[in-house]
């Protein structure tokens, strides 16, 4: 076992968590799962932010993936509140039975 | 020693995430993703982030997750019914996204292995051998380089918060 | 200056107030303007001849550049000579007549102010034409008086056969047309320009051509138009349909004026004829073929104003055999002649038909010279100056015209001497079932025309009686269009007026004294009496093998294949296919969130993949 990690590691690792979150996206059907599943594929890019911040020795990476943690939690707590209209308006949290658009 | 504790984070967070997605129950998703970001901060101070690692328990971990699982004892989600998954889907499903993530994973090994750097504790120094991804860094650029986009995510969530406010109101 | 474009402005000014106004104005404020204008026109044409002098030289006026591209140009220039002089004396003079006479005749009509707009735009398109001084100019007049012959022998919107013959006209009209215009193309490119100064100045030098050569062509083309607007053999057909217009129309157009427009353009051109001999032989066989032609199926007809149709044609021809046999002048003379009596011949057709209140068939006049004496008298005159007696108009210009066919070749005069009894035994044919005999017709009371229709008649009687003695056209134009010296054989003269007097006897023995022996004769003579009755059937010979073709082959190549299939299906293919994609783009929206979401990883995938490609690819 090396005593240190590849950075490629890392990177699989976001790239890895990255394609769960965005299976969850598609195929669950609760729409705050959907929308849990939005916040993991952000923390998956967030870890490849900071990895590349250590390839290149400079700070900027944490930066970005801090912003990206405000405006997540921004998002957050703007969209938890569109969930809850919509529950309000259609008594259920299924977002196939959300869609009034006759086809 | 950093290669096992790596790997033994790395497995909980992706046991966690493929936790997530399998549930039914939106609050036990919620837990395991709690779960996953716990690891992801661990992750991060391997990566010698430190201030990242705390802001992430603190942020992610302790403001958002439990925004969401209040937003799930509120709405009383309950689990999922079950549905007829398509056939296709039943058999293809799974092996195809392993499939996938794997080949997605070998094709980043073999780029990225030869060009990227191994990450020790405590490796993250500048070349002057100052530590970077401590607060004093951290803030030090924020409060300098990066202070317009700082302040402008302050009105940002200004605004987040006056929207979540106007669309969760009572109806009048 | 002059000031020669009030000549057809004056005109063109009487066309644009009573066509915008006229609706609203009263019929006596209509009849004022139009007449006033052509009148004015008249006194300026008197002014300006008499303030020109004897005219040696042709007298120019430019007034602005027209065309100018590279090295060709084209000035819009009026220009007077004599033959220029003759032509407007004639237009105006006569113009103004018949102008005063339609006061009269179209008092009932509707559609009044329109009527005298179309004649007053007609005047100035008539004197554009014959003031242009280059050739460019000339087709602008010659194009114009095709279209007011159009609307005015359409005049009669609600009447079929009048969009009829008014669409023959023009359609014809521009077969002679595009002749001309060939004919045009040809000067531009060898000669360089259209003025006829320069042309005839650059044409002069050139050798008489003995056989086909560039003049010879230019020639031939241009009296091809010549034919389409005058009336010849081929292009006749349209003139005897023309009649289902007023019979002001039918004296001012297709008698008097626009119809001599061709013979003008060949007098005009005559350096190029002299120097194509093959091309004036053409004209002058194709002149006394039309003269010969259209006599005989003059003697046949019934419609008073469809002989006197006939007569035009025929003598038409005698202006172009003129032409071609080289004595232009003798053309010009006839011309002025032929203008005098015809339009007192029409307008007296017009005077009868107003007396009968609208009947035209001979067959049911007769013995109307004790009813209406003076149309009888002014008509009488132009009976005899048509049939070439002496001392009348017509006796002057025909001999001249056939001394000079028998220079050139005798038998063209005998075929002319027995044209001209053919001529003067249908005119007298028409004379005798008008006014001599019993009445065959319904009407009760034929009542005399008033005084401003028979005014302008009594004017054209006096013309058509000393007109030819005292009018010497050919001395006239002699420094322009040379006469040859043909000699004065005094029993060729006696034999063409012997002619004259033997039709003129032929038809008194077969409609006054005999009348039961034409009825007798077309029954002996059978098949060839339905020939020429039927006109030789030339109409339906065009009809079956040019107009049936070319209207079936538009319906179904032109219509339905292109028109409704390829453009039409273009057109709705285009929306059509908008729909269709419209539709496919359309599932897009379901409403489903899942499948929004779908397509949005979709899409950045695809991003993602073409950012990578584009920053270099995977090794």
């Amino acid at each position: 076992m090396p005593a240190t990690v590849p950075l490629s590691w890392y990177l699989i690792l976001s790239a890895i968590l990255f394609g769960l979150g965005v299976a969850g996206f598609l195929f669950r059907r609760n729409i705050i799962t959907v929308f849990m599943s939005i916040e993991l594929m952000l923390n998956a890019v967030n870890l490849s932010f900071i990895a590349f911040s250590y390839q290149l020795k400079q700070v900027d990476g944490n930066i970005f993936a801090l912003f990206v943690m405000v405006v997540a939690a921004a998002e957050a707590a703007v969209g938890l509140a569109i969930i809850l209209t919509v529950f309000k308006n259609r008594a259920t949290l299924t977002i196939d039975e959300v869609s009034t658009l006759k086809n | 020693m950093d290669a096992i504790l790596f790997l033994l984070f790395a497995a909980i967070a992706v046991a966690c995430g493929i936790n997530l997605v399998v549930q039914t129950h939106p609050i036990s998703s919620a837990i395991s993703l709690i779960g996953v970001m716990g690891a992801l901060a661990v992750l991060y101070l391997l990566l010698g982030a430190e201030f990242m690692a705390a802001a992430q328990m603190i942020v992610y971990a302790g403001a958002i997750m439990v925004l969401f699982v209040f937003v799930i004892m509120l709405l009383n989600a309950g689990a999922e019914k079950k549905r007829n998954t398509a056939t296709f889907a039943k058999i293809f499903g799974v092996p195809a996204l392993v499939g996938f993530l794997g080949l997605v994973s070998f094709l980043i090994q073999k780029e990225m292995l030869p060009r990227t750097d191994h990450v020790k504790f405590g490796g993250f120094v500048d070349k002057d051998g100052k530590a970077l991804g401590t607060a004093e860094a951290v803030g030090n650029a924020l409060f300098t380089q990066y202070l317009l986009p700082f302040e402008v995510t302050s009105i940002l969530i200004l605004i987040a918060i006056l929207g979540a406010v106007v669309l969760a109101r009572k109806e009048i | 200056m002059q000031h020669l474009w009030l000549i057809p402005a004056l005109p063109l000014a009487g066309f644009l107030i009573n066509g915008l106004l006229g609706k609203r104005l009263p019929n006596l404020v209509v009849s004022i303007i139009a007449c006033a204008s052509v009148l004015a026109s008249f006194g300026w044409v008197l002014k300006t001849l008499a303030a020109l002098g004897p005219l040696e030289a042709a007298y120019v006026e430019s007034y602005f550049p027209w065309i100018q591209s590279g090295t060709f140009q084209v000035g819009f220039d009026l220009s007077v000579d004599r033959l220029t002089a003759v032509m407007l004396l004639v237009v105006t003079g006569i113009g103004s007549l018949i102008h005063i006479y339609a006061v009269g005749y179209m008092a009932h009509e509707g559609g009044y102010y329109r009527f005298f707009a179309y004649l007053n735009l007609f005047m100035f398109f008539m004197l554009i034409l014959v003031l242009g001084a280059n050739f460019l100019l000339m087709f602008v007049g010659w194009e114009g008086v095709g279209l007011c012959s159009y609307l005015l022998i359409g005049f009669y919107i609600l009447k079929k056969s009048a969009g009829d013959a008014a669409k023959k006209a023009f359609i014809v009209n521009r077969i002679g047309d595009f002749g001309f215009t060939l004919a045009m193309f040809l000067i531009v490119v060898n000669f360089g320009t259209l003025d006829f100064q320069r042309v005839f100045d650059a044409v002069r030098p050139m050798p008489i051509e003995q056989s086909a050569g560039l003049l010879t062509a230019v020639a031939l083309l241009l009296f091809v138009g010549a034919a389409g607007k005058s009336a010849q053999v081929p292009l006749y057909v349209w003139l005897p349909d023309a009649m289902e217009g007023p019979t002001p129309v039918s004296a001012l157009i297709h008698a008097a004026t626009m119809v001599t427009a061709g013979v003008y353009m060949v007098a005009r051109a005559a350096v190029i004829y002299q120097r194509a001999p093959v091309a004036m032989d053409v004209v002058a066989l194709i002149g006394l073929l039309t003269a010969v032609m259209a006599a005989t199926i003059g003697i046949t007809q019934n419609d008073i104003k469809r002989v006197f149709a006939y007569s035009t044609v025929s003598q038409l021809g005698y202006m172009f055999l003129a032409c071609g046999v080289g004595a232009f002048s003798a053309g010009i003379y006839h011309v002025v002649t032929h203008a005098f009596f015809k339009a007192l011949l029409f307008l007296g057709a017009g005077s009868v038909i107003h007396a009968l209140e609208g009947e035209q068939d001979l067959t049911r006049m007769g013995g109307l010279w004790k009813k209406i004496p003076i149309t009888f008298g002014v008509l009488a005159c132009a009976w005899v100056a048509i049939a070439g007696i002496p001392p009348f108009a017509g006796f002057y210009s025909k001999d001249e015209i056939l001394l000079a066919a028998h220079h050139h070749a005798p038998w063209m005069y005998w075929v002319g001497v027995i044209t001209a009894a053919i001529t003067s035994f249908y005119v007298s044919r028409a004379m005798f079932l008008c006014f001599f005999g019993s009445y065959r017709g319904h009407h009760d009371h034929p009542h005399e025309s008033p005084f401003v229709m028979w005014g302008p008649l009594a004017v054209l009687a006096l013309l058509s009686l000393i007109g030819g003695w005292y009018f010497k056209v050919p001395h006239y134009l002699e420094t322009l269009l040379p006469m040859q010296n043909v000699g004065h054989d005094t029993t060729l003269v006696m034999i063409s007026v012997g002619a004259g007097f033997a039709g003129l006897g032929l038809a008194a023995l077969m409609y006054v004294v005999k009348p039961e022996l034409p009825g007798r004769l077309a029954g002996a003579l059978g098949g060839l009496y339905r020939l020429v009755y039927n006109k030789y059937l030339v109409d339906e010979l065009y009809n079956a093998v040019l107009v049936r073709p070319l209207v079936g082959g538009s319906r179904s190549l032109l219509w339905r294949v292109m028109d409704a299939g390829l453009v039409d299906g273009a057109v709705n293919g285009v929306g059509t296919a908008a729909r269709s994609v419209g539709g496919v783009l359309r599932l897009l929206q379901s409403g489903n969130i899942r499948s929004y979401a779908a397509w949005v990883t979709l899409g950045c995938v695809a991003v993602l993949v073409a950012l990578g490609l584009a920053a270099g690819g995977v090794r």
